[in-house]
């Protein structure tokens, strides 16, 4: 990729955020907060990438924390946000709501 | 790398997945399938770069194939174990090791690149991701430390605390000059993450345990950038994407969070909040009196009421309260009492905390309303019941010029006819500020863990 379509991509990325989340809700702040948190776990992409190249004994040290870490941050966040969205479950007998 | 264009186009695919599903977290309806395509849009990601990696030694597959076994099984099994209320803390956790991730990405890539120099913008943005997630790394270990309050919640000072950080800052941006500038020193790489990892310390440091839910926010949103520039050094679009828009939800949730609470980012991160008045220790009493009731003298009030309003805070959290609130809202309303329940922007530890633990409770959306609309009707309510809140039902908000937070829109709970006030013990609140609404003519108190509190007045509430 040349270095402009990487930065066109990034800056795209970085407005499409912005203009997403202005939407939200307060009541879902937590659980964005939470799922947003389990996206930047992508950084598991890179991990895999550097742990999958890494011939000295430092680089793989260093890359399998990386990767148990990034994990860490993809498992257990889409885990804890998939928890607290559970509960939003809507009662049967309600059958309006405000939040809409 | 075979099959370029199928590898991107695997990466575009999870990439537009993340954007929905961000979309979808738009509504309660829909939020927990965006959850989901979240992690469907990761699955391809991760299964695309699975495919993408070239040739790789058999022993390379082994020890990835054990980092992340060990991650998945640590990861699931803490995040099914770990309770409602300290979720906060847990987002920190997961928050920190995603920025440590990152910074160990910079430094590797760093160290493959031997003594040759990376070219510019790879080398650059590989700096930064490294300081950054560094940061985020030990900043978020910090406030996981306030919240889980394994550490002291409050501002931690020491004379001259400005001038060190300051002298940390400055020598982590020389030190980022370095390799810019043609240094191919590992050692120097590795301080220079290790001076970031200290900065990132120093910095939450001196913010109150009240604050943590604004750090976690922004240091969410440093992770995704850290994330978004590693992107560059791998010339990956999963990353460039997937961090990009996480660096910008980041910052905008957390500029919410602070206007929510009347006070700009740099108060929040300089202001040291809740230090000033720490000085008389957690235990210092207001003046005046405070009327004391017992749960059943509380109860005859609730037995002439016709509306009740609600107002939780971290108190219930910490109580384990909301299932027992439940069942009070069910004896409420069996007797022809209105109930709702007022949600501060800020009450808990987190936005939306509140309503993560009464949705736990089973208590349905209806009955929960936002500050702006159901603050006119305090005035009508008979009861207004603050389980655990306190600095928002602070009235100084309004009135007191002096008090940290003065302007801060807060639930107008003293106007009600009578308020109720479930409070643990005399303290201040998180923010260490002395609250008058405590003193007030309407205002009565009953002390007591919440729960406890809670369970007793169910009981009493079947006598009358």
């Amino acid at each position: 990729m040349t270095l402009i379509t990487v930065i066109t991509i990034f800056i795209l990325a970085v407005f499409v955020g912005l203009e997403i989340i202005t939407k939200v809700p307060p009541i879902l702040h937590t659980p964005l907060m939470s799922a947003t948190n389990a996206i930047h776990g992508v950084i598991l992409v890179g991990a895999l990438i550097v742990l999958a190249h890494a011939h000295s004994p430092a680089a793989i040290v260093l890359g399998m924390i990386a990767v148990v870490f990034a994990t860490l941050n993809v498992v257990g966040g889409f885990v804890v946000t998939d928890r607290m969205l559970e509960m939003f479950k809507r009662r049967p007998d309600h059958s309006e709501k405000k939040n809409d | 790398m075979t099959d370029h264009w199928l590898v991107e186009l695997g990466y575009l695919i999870g990439a537009v997945l993340f954007i929905l599903a961000l979309k979808l977290l738009n509504s309660p309806k829909t939020a927990r399938r965006g959850n989901w395509l979240a992690a469907l849009g990761m699955a391809i990601a991760l299964g695309t770069v699975g495919f993408s990696l070239g040739e790789v030694e058999t022993r390379n597959y082994i020890f990835i194939a054990i980092a992340v076994a060990a991650g998945t099984i640590i990861g699931s099994i803490s995040a099914k174990r770990v309770q409602m209320t300290a979720m906060p803390q847990m987002v920190a956790l997961f928050n920190g090791v995603g920025g440590g991730a990152v910074a160990l990405v910079a430094m590797i890539e760093f160290m493959a690149s031997g003594n040759e120099r990376l070219l510019p913008v790879p080398l650059v943005t590989a700096v930064l991701s490294a300081i950054i997630g560094s940061i985020s790394f030990s900043g978020s270990m910090i406030a996981y430390g306030k919240l889980q309050e394994l550490m002291p919640g409050k501002p931690i000072l020491y004379p001259g605390d400005k001038v060190v950080t300051a002298l940390v800052l400055m020598t982590v941006i020389a030190l980022a000059v370095l390799p810019i500038a043609g240094s191919t020193s590992v050692a120097l790489f590795a301080a220079l993450i290790g001076l970031a990892t200290i900065l990132g310390i120093l910095m939450v440091l001196p913010i109150g345990g009240a604050d943590m839910p604004v750090v976690i926010s922004l240091l969410n949103s440093f992770t995704g950038l850290a994330a978004g520039l590693a992107g560059f050094v791998l010339g990956n679009t999963a990353l460039l994407i997937g961090g990009g828009l996480v660096g910008a939800s980041g910052l905008i949730l957390t500029l919410q969070m602070c206007s929510a609470m009347n006070r700009s980012l740099e108060n929040v991160l300089f202001g040291a909040f809740g230090a000033a008045k720490s000085e008389g220790g957690e235990g210092t009493t207001a003046k005046g009196r405070m009327r004391s009731y017992s749960v059943e003298d509380a109860a005859i009030i609730f037995a002439s009421a016709r509306s009740v309003i609600i107002v939780p805070g971290y108190g219930l959290a910490v109580a384990q309260a909301q299932h027992v609130v439940k069942e009070l809202t069910e004896k409420l309303e069996e007797r022809g009492i209105q109930v709702k329940f007022a949600i501060h922007p800020v009450a808990g530890r987190m936005p939306g905390h509140m309503n993560v633990l009464l949705a736990e409770a089973d208590i349905s959306y209806d009955h929960l309303f936002d500050l702006e609309e159901i603050n006119s009707e305090f005035p009508e309510t008979d009861v207004a019941l603050v389980i655990g809140a306190n600095d928002v039902v602070n009235p100084a908000a309004r009135t007191d010029k002096s008090s940290p937070i003065y302007g801060m829109p807060i639930l107008d709970v003293d106007k009600a006819k009578t308020v109720i006030v479930s409070k643990r013990g005399m303290g201040a609140g998180f923010a260490g500020i002395e609250n008058e609404l405590f003193l007030r003519e309407n205002t009565v108190m009953v002390f007591g863990d919440a729960k406890s509190t809670m369970t007793k007045l169910v009981a009493a509430l079947d006598d009358f």
